[in-house]
């Protein structure tokens, strides 16, 4: 089975129990919004490429996007969904695109606008609802044989976590509180593991995770900016193309893709 | 110190943390006193106002004990020099409260049988005066010794201020001792991780002598201001002498919008429901608010941080439970961005958030981000007042039926959101006649 259809099934549940169990403020002309613009803008970019309309990955950002994107606006919340669906096509190197596509709507919609937000404490941190996250997650990743990508990340994460408490002094509680979180794991397990924007290699994504953890630490810690992954993610994605120059492997396809990708002039 | 050597004594610290510490140590970080008359027992205010990097941090304290005692410890991210300290008056302060207190508003049911001739007017009436109004709000609610170096110390009306650096927690901790701080056990460990993080200390005491001759009986609230991009509040240190939770309110103001905490949930308290008419006129209101309180912390097991009141600083209060505040109060507070707009205020936004926490729930300080969120958000409840008069005609027996219903409505409501017993419920709930 295509694992998009897991992601998708994860990714519902979990914004089911966000809307449910702890009052996520997403606003339903936004989410129809998202969801609308996304699909468009991939049958604009599928039919311009001679491909079969796909609505499965557009889905799976849509859903992203409604977990993690905060705005009173819904032309933002349009803007997010065509950037993010829109950069699929638009920012490609050797056939491949360039940025993990609701990582790009999000901090566009940010940074472009100053109308958006990202809510990372919403998750809080139960320890019940991040089993839930790592029950679905590792399945997803699991199916998307992106398993290592996430381990790895988790486990450079904890790491720096627990560093930089032993370096200031703190006691033990502070990180493990740090590790609960929820947005944490929605990272970890639906956005740094996605098949088409990590590198090829093994070796190659666990470098990328370290690369991204240790992005994270200078965003958190030295500048104390809030969403440090976010930012992270989005300023290392540009180093895909060269760590999958120098590590080389076959590139990701899709179990049940329903047409082979034609080979893409880079346009950036 | 090893890694193995870290781990062990800080697990234990963190399971031994009912480090019970004089109470002359009135508090270090923020808070543990107790304030009369308050909706919430050992409740602390903080006005924070940010903008960009600039912080602005206005600390109410409510020590009620003998001032020779008082003692506030604050780590802050930037040295603090003279001009960035300053006395504020209480009186703004309190009024930031009581605007943004949860809030009661009546209703008052109309006539179900007017008399035919009355009927236009009665039209004109409802629209013109059946507006919500508030009701009274109840309450409201050089290097030197151990590597510390002095970097600041001077007097500041009824304050000592000192403002210092130190290399290590322990020196620090050796250091306030001798300075006639009452440190409690537990503090080292959490001095050294402020001092690892370059953090500097802001620290202030009474003068006796000063206090006497400007007839202070309180501490009044200190402002101090800095540049940082730290946007959080120290509330470890407050935690290892307190004895259980303590509750904090933060009065946020941006120019921006909303704000909420980034490492905890920030989560609204239930609202806009309406409650039995006995809330008001048997004055529960503070009772019934601090019991949903309660119950939405005990539901959520004391994890999430509470907005009680979001709201654009130059939108009109709906209902007011408070004057607005003026554009030189907000100036006074550090809102510097404040100004007059059209028989208005152009204030920013408010944001009242209300976190009740123990070292157990809340291990690590609050980190804060200010959003672009400027919706409109209250804590508001409503009590309907019924008809009691004539309701012999058909609208009036429709009226009573439907009055009934919602009566029994507003007991639910009451009694699922306050966990009261159903007997305390129904006395609040009286009958139209």
């Amino acid at each position: 089975m295509d694992p998009r259809y897991l992601q998708l099934a994860s990714l519902g549940a979990l914004l089911t129990y966000g809307l449910f169990g702890l009052d996520f403020e997403v606003r339903p002309a936004n989410a129809v919004v998202i969801a609308i613009t996304a699909q468009v803008v991939q049958y604009l970019a599928d039919t311009r490429q001679g491909r079969r309309w796909d609505p499965r990955s557009a889905a799976i950002t849509t859903l992203s996007l409604c977990l993690l994107l905060r705005t009173n606006s819904v032309f933002v919340a349009g803007l997010a969904s065509a950037v993010a669906i829109g950069s699929k096509s638009l920012l490609r190197i050797n056939g491949k695109h360039v940025f993990n596509p609701a990582n790009l709507g999000i901090v566009v919609a940010v940074l472009a606008t100053g109308q958006a937000w990202i809510s990372s404490g919403q998750w809080g941190n139960e320890a019940l609802l991040g089993l839930l996250f790592a029950c679905l997650g590792i399945t997803v990743v699991t199916r998307s044989e992106r398993a290592d990508i996430t381990y790895a990340f988790l486990g450079f994460y904890a790491a720096m976590l627990f560093y930089r408490s032993w370096s200031v002094n703190e006691p033990v509680t502070i990180p493990l509180h740090r590790l609960q979180s929820g947005a944490l794991l929605l990272f970890a397990f639906f956005m740094i593991s996605d098949p088409k924007t990590t590198p090829d290699s093994r070796l190659g994504r666990i470098l990328f995770a370290f690369l991204v953890v240790v992005g994270a630490y200078v965003v958190q810690f030295k500048y104390f900016v809030p969403n440090a992954l976010i930012w992270s993610l989005v300023a290392l994605c540009p180093t895909v193309p060269l760590i999958d120059r120098l590590l080389p492997a076959d590139r990701y396809q899709w179990r049940s893709t329903p047409a082979p990708a034609p080979a893409l002039v880079p346009s950036t | 110190m090893t890694w193995s050597e870290w781990c062990s004594t800080l697990v234990k610290g963190a399971v031994a943390t009912a480090c019970l510490a004089p109470t002359a140590w009135a508090f270090c970080g923020f808070y543990v006193a107790q304030e009369q008359g308050s909706l919430f027992n050992k409740s602390s205010k903080v006005v924070l106002v940010r903008d960009g990097d600039h912080t602005v941090l206005t600390m109410a304290n409510d020590f009620r004990g003998n001032l020779k005692n008082f003692g506030l410890v604050v780590p802050v991210p930037q040295e603090i020099t003279p001009g960035m300290v300053k006395v504020a008056e209480r009186a703004i302060l309190d009024k930031l409260d009581q605007y943004t207190v949860p809030r009661l508003v009546e209703y008052h049911d109309p006539d179900p049988c007017p008399p035919p001739y009355e009927e236009d007017q009665r039209r004109y009436e409802m629209a013109s005066d059946d507006r919500p109004r508030p009701t009274k709000p109840t309450s409201a609610a050089p290097e030197g010794r151990h590597g510390v170096k002095v970097e600041q110390s001077y007097s500041l009306e009824e304050y000592d201020i000192v403002v210092v650096n130190a290399k290590s927690g322990a020196g620090l901790e050796r250091w306030l001792r001798e300075e006639g701080y009452q440190v409690p056990a537990g503090s080292t460990e959490i001095l050294e991780s402020y001092t690892r993080q370059n953090m500097h200390f802001f620290l202030a005491k009474i003068d006796l002598a000063a206090s006497d001759q400007l007839g202070v009986r309180w501490p009044r609230p200190l402002r101090v201001e800095y540049d940082s991009p730290k946007f959080m509040l120290p509330i470890r240190l407050g935690t290892v002498n307190a004895d259980g939770y303590q509750d904090l309110l933060v009065y946020a103001l941006t120019p921006k919008g909303r704000v909420e905490t980034t490492n905890y949930r920030t989560a609204k308290v239930p609202t806009d429901f309406d409650v039995p008419e006995g809330v008001q006129t048997q004055n529960k209101f503070a009772a019934f608010y601090t019991s949903l309180f309660d119950q939405q912390v005990l539901r959520d097991g004391m994890s999430a941080v509470y907005t009680e009141y979001a709201w654009p600083l130059s939108v009109q209060c709906d209902p007011c439970t408070a004057e607005q505040l003026t554009a030189s109060e907000l100036v006074a507070l550090g809102a510097s961005w404040a100004s007059d707009y059209h028989g208005g205020v152009d204030g920013g936004f408010v944001t009242r958030l209300h976190v009740r926490y123990d070292r157990a729930h809340f291990p690590e300080d609050l980190a804060f981000q200010t959003t672009a969120d400027t919706s409109t958000y209250q804590a508001r409840y409503v009590v309907h007042h019924p008809w009691r008069g004539d309701t012999s005609c058909e609208a009036g027996k429709v009226y009573e039926k439907e009055l009934v219903k919602r009566q029994a409505k507003e007991v639910a409501n009451l009694a699922q959101y306050t966990g009261w017993d159903l007997d305390t419920v129904r006395a609040l709930s009286t009958p139209a006649r």
